[in-house]
């Protein structure tokens, strides 16, 4: 954690010394975004809380777990492609998962689908893209995150 | 004004019942609401607030240094790895979620970037966001987040080109929504 606090303050000074103006400018943009993110990611933080004080870590590692096996990776391929879940939740989410006992490469897989793959969004990507190449798309990435998640469940299993 | 504040509406009673759930629970001495405040959530509001404020200096730095306009120039086709790593970095810059990319695909394609690119674009829109991997670092670990990173980079730089590939020698189009 101390390392991105020295990162910012770094990037910050150098920026400020650059461009005064500029860096008040990106810091003004920077503070309006958190300030409109601010009560969405209080509610959050506030249903997450309880939902994992009340849902017993057994139940999650039952489903999620490495032991879990297929079932694990199915689940969160799933849960990762249908839900809307932005960084900021699915982040600290999978932080509290890791901690109950789940296995990365099931979290890997989860983050990646939630980002690559967007059932929900299909019809409004096929406007862009056409439905073939939307279809396409998904099933490809889809590969890819389980790829993804083998490889670090793999890594992690090593080490 | 008001508008804005509308949108916040559920937000705001969740906010109000737990802060009256908390009052409550230090007043009664009620151990199950003390618990979870406690365990749960106090950890993961200390957590948030030492994150976020630094991940959202560095949005907003970015979004003043990085113009996005410079970027989108040098993407067109014939660009090769040069085309690639603007893309990434194009991606990189930007905030929102997998269909915020929808539009700005369109937008690239019309000015001439080419189909991989796009596929780039696309596939690693939220995936190598840097503040968000300054997130991530801080809730999954580094090791995590870095071998993550490097794999999911050449995954779909690789589902970029099959899709290239399988589209070249038609007439597909990136079309807009009427």
């Amino acid at each position: 954690m101390t390392i991105l606090f020295i990162i910012t303050g770094a990037l910050l000074v150098v920026s400020f010394i650059a461009n005064k103006q500029k860096t008040l400018e990106g810091l003004k943009k920077g503070a309006l975004q958190f300030l409109k993110l601010l009560p969405t990611l209080l509610s959050v933080i506030i249903l997450v809380s309880i939902a994992m004080y009340f849902i017993p870590e057994k139940m999650l590692i039952k489903y999620f777990g490495d032991q879990a096996g297929v079932l694990g990776y199915l689940s969160a391929s799933l849960v990762g492609s249908v839900s809307l879940i932005p960084g900021f939740i699915s982040y600290p989410l999978s932080g509290m998962l890791v901690e109950s006992g789940v296995g990365y490469g099931v979290i890997a897989l989860f983050i990646t689908t939630l980002k690559m793959v967007g059932i929900m969004t299909i019809p409004l990507e096929a406007k862009y893209f056409g439905m073939k190449v939307t279809l396409q798309r998904n099933a490809l990435s889809l590969i890819g995150a389980i790829v993804i998640g083998i490889i670090m469940a793999v890594f992690f299993a090593v080490t | 004004m008001l508008r804005e504040l509308k949108k916040y509406r559920f937000d705001f009673t969740v906010i109000v019942l737990f802060s009256g759930l908390i009052a409550v629970s230090c007043l009664a001495e009620w151990t199950t609401g003390q618990q979870l405040v406690e365990t749960t959530f106090w950890r993961f509001l200390k957590e948030m607030l030492t994150i976020l404020p630094c991940m959202f200096v560095l949005i907003g730095l970015f979004d003043v240094w990085i113009p996005r306009e410079k970027i989108e120039k040098h993407v067109g086709r014939g660009s090769g790895i040069k085309g690639i790593a603007l893309m990434i970095l194009l991606a990189v810059t930007q905030v929102g979620p997998l269909y915020a990319a929808f539009p700005v695909a369109h937008l690239l394609w019309k000015k001439g970037c080419s189909l991989r690119n796009i596929f780039v674009y696309v596939g690693t829109f939220s995936a190598v966001k840097i503040p968000m991997i300054v997130f991530e670092i801080g809730f999954l670990g580094v090791t995590f987040s870095i071998l993550r990173l490097i794999l999911t980079i050449p995954v779909f730089i690789l589902i970029a080109i099959i899709m290239e590939r399988r589209l070249r020698n038609t007439s597909y189009e990136i079309t807009k929504p009427e």
